[in-house]
């Protein structure tokens, strides 16, 4: 990291509203992070048990933090699959991140590249959902303010903090964790947690609705492919909804 | 190194590489993106479609077939979770743990899948 950031990051710190939102950022991740924890400990399970070397999960785990495709592209990379099919699925499932990131665009577009890089790459689903909860608005102009700012890594630094120690804990005590648990559906619950609040009006709640059923109808497609579906399936439901109820 | 071990960091770094890709698709460009308006208004409708469309299939589906038996702890803690969201409106955390409690309960407690 640069210089600047790092006096940059010294002076927020140092600002009590910074810290206050850091610290509610922390609070309101607290029961998203327990899907995190889940979801990182059924990963480093995954890992643990694919057959695939210490270095190389323990690379997995450190570097690429996204546990869809972690999840999809373990047992592809085990089998030897040809490296442009482990990277199609991977964009497939990380293809709502490209959607998240335009969203992103007005909250920090006004930042250095770094940081907006950076910001994103720490962004996963329960920082966009919570984020966009408590500031459905932008700040202008693209700069965060100080409360946003401090909000965000409070969500983020939480939640790649409990993804990193749940899966390392998964690789580790990989035997240790019963299967019975049913880890995997606490993940579930807390995505279905954050999408709630996000069904803000008639429309979305439409369009959502029909994206649902649609991923349920196409779900025997390869490398998550119903996701892209339903996410095509809400685009078109959407205009057309948006038109009926005349929103904007 | 072998063959197997060096595709396989080659797969970690592409891995890497679409991770950091995807998540800033558009904040890498300096300028602006211009995109017609008919699009963001449809992609106002795409991040709770993303996330729905990742749960519904694991609430409903086990190994690919639709559940035969309503007696599923998936289905029991999606319903509380839901009624606690309706009754107490905004309290994402208090869902999430609503939610896993029954899943726990049903599923340690009386044994159900």
């Amino acid at each position: 990291m640069n210089l600047p950031s790092v006096a940059a990051w010294r002076t927020a710190r140092a600002d009590p509203a910074w810290r206050a939102a850091f610290a509610a950022g922390r609070r309101d991740i607290a029961g998203a992070a327990l899907g995190t924890v889940a979801m990182g400990l059924v990963a480093g399970v995954a890992m643990a048990k694919s057959g695939l070397g210490l270095g190389l999960v323990l690379g997995v785990s450190l570097l690429v933090f996204a546990s869809a495709s972690q999840l999809a592209c373990l047992p592809l990379i085990a089998a030897g699959a040809p490296l442009w099919v482990i990277a199609a699925t991977a964009c497939v499932l990380n293809l709502r991140f490209v959607v998240f990131s335009m969203h992103w665009r007005r909250y920090f577009g006004g930042h250095s590249r770094l940081h907006r890089v950076l910001f994103s790459y720490l962004a996963g689903d329960p920082v966009y959902a919570q984020f966009v909860q408590r500031y459905p608005v932008p700040a202008p102009g693209g700069r965060t303010t100080r409360a946003q700012q401090g909000y965000f890594l409070g969500l983020a630094l939480t939640n790649w903090a409990a993804w990193h120690v749940a899966s390392l804990a998964g690789i580790f005590l990989a035997d240790a964790i019963p299967a019975a648990w049913g880890l995997r559906f606490i993940g579930v619950l807390a995505l279905l947690a954050l999408a709630l609040p996000m069904l803000t009006d008639r429309a979305v709640r439409c369009s959502a609705l029909a994206a649902g059923a649609v991923a349920l109808a196409t779900a025997s497609l390869p490398m998550g492919l119903n996701v892209v579906a339903a996410i095509g399936t809400a685009f078109v439901a959407g205009l057309w909804a948006d038109k009926r109820w005349s929103v904007r | 190194m072998s063959w197997h071990t060096t595709h396989a960091w080659l797969a970690v770094l592409a891995l890497v590489a679409v991770t950091v890709l995807t998540r800033s698709f558009f904040l890498l460009s300096n300028s602006e993106p211009r995109l017609p308006a008919w699009l963001l208004q449809g992609l106002r409708h795409a991040p709770v479609a993303a996330l729905l469309a990742m749960v519904v299939p694991e609430v409903f589906l086990s190994n690919g077939h639709l559940l035969a038996d309503w007696r599923d702890a998936r289905l029991f803690a999606v319903a509380a979770a839901l009624l606690y969201w309706l009754a107490r409106r905004n309290d994402v955390t208090g869902t999430i743990l609503v939610g896993t409690a029954t899943l726990m309960l049903l599923r340690l407690g009386l044994g159900w899948l």
